[in-house]
């Protein structure tokens, strides 16, 4: 079978195959094809990764200088522009839409040799925590079909856990990236907010939003962020720091100062057995030599109302641009009226999870209540941007678990009161408030059978200490 | 006490002025006027999903460049914010404006009343993006959207309500439109819409303190209809008030073809527009020394130079205002007096036969292909006496203009130059004295008045080439002379 346990073997493969890179997409879309129950992906793009590959190899064999992700074969989530291909957020309001512009990392990861093989399911507009939002049906976890992938990511996460490319995409606002790795048991990296250029990736919540990376492996992961990272003139909250190399592995042997917050791994919330093996796990990082420590972290119960106020303001207001006038989803209702056109062609586009957040956003901008709840969470925002700054002024990284529980059934939770599906991102949503990196790593099987990751966060644009430390870890629990 | 009189009228104008940036406010499409519809945007102008703004730093140049011209106080500390509405001509749904934190802050016009000099107050300028174009008369059943002008740059003015008159108004405006060309940010062109003016009008009796109900006004796209539009709300609010009834807050437009307003929509339940920082744009500080950098790069201001013009250069107060009218003028004159120090001669050409050419041919003195030294040169050959400033202005001037020659050049090929060489000059005096004896003999008899006469007819004899100061000296020598010629 085609496979290859990280993207140095592929290149290490492409060496001696002068047609390397048509043979892995027509590996990779015999897989999605075989996999298509799963809803993982909404398009393939089959004929222009083939084309891609064949230029590439041609590329190859006249010696060309080739890029760093040369041959790499990924997948987008829906919410990030590729010239000339419909984009859609997973959402109806989009329908027919084509992108007219490449997204910055989209530029970056063509420049770079990366062959797109298609557009993944998401949750729509990434609003949910299941995959299971989408206007094109539920994502299916490949390792269990009757659960959830996790999202908003989900189609990416599945996409790399069942081989059906090489790494993906994603975006996470409040934990779509690293909560999806979590549950398929693949890695998950977020970087710091500004790492990575967001022009493109259609927003939710700008000053959350961040484009994230599925892989197999820490260095996968590495490769790809460091390939998508850096200034970009289209973004003013991108950092214009430089990128470093993020594989120099200059910290190896280091001994870690880690802290984790008592209150995250006792939560009444957490899976019993999740919170025994991670502690089990911290015995494991003390007998190496790290220094693993108890922190308080009495703001918890804040994070999320805090996270949803915010992110629910910003998208009443980034999603007002889907009104039907100028692309997109049209009512056919007949109306003279203007104001009830856009109802109407707001209410059939939109779905119920997107709509009550449009909603709630809506209200908390309200005059009147606007500094009960707006201004609030801002306040807590910046309390919670101290207290990581606090905490990292003492140590190198915090860890938790990424999600309270494995894997859940489909349609379990929508059933349910929606606040309880919202509490599912307790761990994930402190780094989208205070735009510190993390990542999920795959470290761990529960009993039930279903992987589970460990979350890893450090200090803004300290990327490199998190993935040096999270290599460590990866090793140790080997 | 008149009807009229009882009232007092209270004006407040919003002036929106469309800066003159190459680019857009937040992308690098073109934002000037005039092109077909839809061909000055990217997905940026039109609000694709993903796109994000990135600011014009011109554009904050130019405001801050506004606020110190006005006097304001420049805050340091800025950002911007988007005020959500939905409309077709508004791509993203929402509008970034500094509404709630404006970049330049208080300050004041000064504008000329019957009285004297008045300050207008002013509350703020800020800067945001202008929205795109509806048009609703060129389709039967569709509105027709332009977004060119979708993300250009705008600065809003916005006074006091401390206007007391149309005819203040009227004043402020114009000011207003002078100074924003006077210093580079605004072409002030109000019928392309680059300086558009809406105007808050309320009544009050006289004496009374707290403001009338006040009337909105829009769509003021010329000077004349700022002062008509307010003329005539007042007027109707007058007679409402008058007739018992009562004013009630409404936004109105003006209809240019018979000079009255008409109501666009009752005030409703105020529109809640939701202000939040825009999280796409971080927060921007102008540093003292950028300040600072803006007000030294403020050319001086029309009436700061009209009364340099009158201290520095001895011109009258109407010759230097007329000279401050407009940027270019100023400029011209300026480099013309590096040249020549005749600064009363330079006012007198500038404002005489020059600005008589160009208002014949519609243009202002930064079209004049006229080189500064040039001119200097002309006035030098009439004070000299080479020329006469008829023949120099009538004659000289218009081939000099978009010519390559020398004032001298130009004279000396047209035969133009006067003659005040003695031998010549006296051959024509010779034969003036000759051609009329009997005039000779009255003035001998006393009527000196009459060497104007005889000027003139030297004058006519050397076809103007003559220099006329000579010519009397030397008639008078000769007709005084006891001798018969």
């Amino acid at each position: 079978m085609f496979s290859f346990s990280s993207i140095q073997d592929y290149h290490v493969f492409l060496t001696g195959n002068p047609n390397g890179c048509v043979t892995a997409v027509g590996h990779y879309l015999s897989v999605i094809e075989e996999k298509k129950h799963l809803n993982a992906f909404l398009e393939i793009f089959a004929n222009d990764a083939l084309q891609q590959a064949s230029a590439l190899d041609v590329q190859r064999a006249t010696g060309k200088p080739l890029g760093k992700l040369h041959g790499v074969v990924i997948a987008l989530k829906d919410n990030l522009s590729y010239k000339g291909h419909k984009v859609s957020a997973s959402s109806r309001m989009l329908e027919g839409f084509i992108s007219i512009y490449n997204a910055t990392a989209v530029e970056k990861l063509l420049a770079e040799g990366a062959i797109i093989i298609g557009r993944t399911n998401c949750d729509e507009f990434a609003m949910g925590s299941s995959s299971e939002n989408s206007a094109f049906g539920p994502v299916k976890n490949g390792l269990d079909e009757t659960r959830v992938p996790g999202g908003s990511s989900g189609g990416s996460a599945v996409a790399v856990q069942m081989g059906m490319c090489m790494v993906s995409l994603g975006s996470d606002t409040g934990g779509s990236v690293r909560q999806p790795a979590d549950l398929c048991g693949v890695v998950g990296l977020k970087p710091t907010y500004g790492r990575i250029s967001r022009y493109g990736l259609i927003a939710y919540a700008s000053s959350f939003d961040h484009i994230g990376v599925f892989a197999n492996t820490v260095d996968d992961a590495a490769l790809v962020l460091e390939s998508i990272s850096g200034p970009d003139e289209f973004d003013s909250t991108v950092s214009q720091k430089p990128v470093p190399n993020y594989l120099a592995q200059k910290e190896k042997g280091k001994k870690y100062r880690i802290a984790y917050f008592k209150e995250t791994i006792d939560h009444s919330r957490l899976d019993k057995e999740i919170s025994t093996q991670i502690k089990s796990f911290i015995d494991v990082l003390k007998a190496d030599g790290h220094t693993v420590e108890p922190v308080d972290f009495d703001l918890i119960e804040y994070v999320v109302p805090t996270y949803y106020v915010l992110t629910t303001a910003e998208a009443s207001s980034n999603l007002s641009r889907f009104d039907g006038v100028k692309y997109g989803y049209q009512s056919s209702v007949k109306t003279t009226d203007l104001t009830e056109w856009y109802k109407q062609t707001r209410s059939e586009g939109f779905g119920k999870e997107v709509k009550r957040r449009i909603l709630l956003g809506t209200f908390v901008l309200s005059a009147g209540y606007y500094d009960a709840y707006f201004t609030k969470a801002q306040q807590i925002r910046h309390i919670l941007v101290d207290k990581a700054k606090e905490v990292f002024s003492n140590y190198d990284a915090i860890i938790s678990p990424t999600v309270p529980t494995t894997a859940f059934l489909l349609n379990e939770k929508a059933k349910k009161d929606p606040i309880e599906i919202l509490l599912a991102d307790i761990y994930t949503v402190f780094a989208n408030l205070t735009g510190i990196p993390g990542i999920s790593i795959p470290l761990f099987k529960h009993s039930n059978g279903l992987p589970f990751g460990l979350q890893v966060l450090t200090e803004h644009f300290n990327e490199e200490g998190l993935i040096n430390l999270s290599r460590e870890m990866t090793k140790l629990k080997q | 006490m008149t009807i009229a009189g009882k009232y007092e009228v209270v004006i407040g104008l919003e002036v929106h002025a469309q800066l003159q940036t190459a680019s857009k406010l937040f992308s690098g499409d073109s934002a000037s006027f005039g092109a077909s519809p839809n061909t000055h945007i990217s997905p940026i102008t039109m609000g694709h999903p993903g796109v994000l703004p990135r600011t014009n730093r011109k554009a904050i140049e130019y405001a801050v460049k506004m606020g110190l011209a006005c006097h304001c106080e420049i805050e340091e500390d800025n950002y911007f914010a988007r005020k959500n509405y939905f409309y077709p001509d508004l791509p993203k749904g929402y509008q970034v404006t500094q509404h709630t934190t404006p970049v330049c802050k208080g300050g004041y016009v000064t504008i000329n009343t019957p009285t004297g000099k008045k300050n207008i107050q002013l509350n703020r300028i800020h800067l945001e993006e202008d929205a795109g174009k509806s048009i609703h008369d060129l389709d039967e059943n569709y509105t027709c959207i332009d977004l060119n002008r979708a993300g250009v740059p705008l600065i809003e003015i916005v006074t006091e309500p401390v206007l007391q008159s149309s005819e203040e108004a009227w004043q402020y405006v114009t000011v207003l439109r002078k100074l924003v060309k006077w210093i580079g940010v605004c072409d002030g062109n109000m019928e392309e819409g680059s300086l558009r003016c809406d105007a808050n009008i309320s009544i009050r009796l006289q004496g009374e303190k707290k403001l009338g109900t006040r009337v909105e006004v829009k769509n003021l796209n010329s000077i004349r209809n700022v002062k008509k539009a307010i003329d005539y709300e007042v007027e109707r609010m007058i007679a409402i008030v008058e007739s018992g009834g009562t004013i009630i807050q409404q936004t109105r437009s003006f209809d240019a073809g018979n000079d009255t307003t008409f109501a666009l929509r009752d005030k409703e339940e105020a529109n809640d527009y939701r202000y939040f920082a825009d999280p796409d744009l971080p927060p921007f500080h102008l540093t003292k020394d950028f300040i600072k950098t803006m007000q030294v790069s403020l050319p001086s201001l029309p009436e700061q130079l009209a009364t340099q013009y009158q201290q520095e250069f001895g011109l009258s107060e109407y010759d230097a205002a007329q000279l401050c009218d407009e940027k270019a003028t100023a400029d011209y004159f300026e480099s013309v007096t590096h040249f020549c120090k005749n600064y009363k001669a330079v006012a007198n050409w500038m404002l005489g036969p020059i600005r008589e050419y160009l208002n014949g041919n519609n243009f202002s003195f930064d079209q004049l292909s006229l080189h500064p030294e040039v001119l200097a040169e002309l006035i030098k050959l009439v004070e000299e006496g080479q020329l006469n400033f008829s023949v120099a202005s009538s004659r000289i001037l218009p081939s000099l203009i978009n010519g390559k020659r020398s004032p001298l050049q130009v004279a000396e090929e047209m035969d133009l130059l006067q003659v005040s060489d003695s031998t010549e000059l006296e051959i024509w005096v010779n034969e003036a004295i000759r051609s009329m004896p009997d005039k000779v003999a009255e003035y001998k008899k006393g009527k000196k008045n009459l060497i104007g006469l005889f000027v003139g007819e030297v004058k006519k004899i050397s076809k103007g080439k003559a220099d006329p100061r000579s010519v009397k000296t030397l008639l008078e020598q000769k007709l005084d002379e006891n001798t018969i010629i």
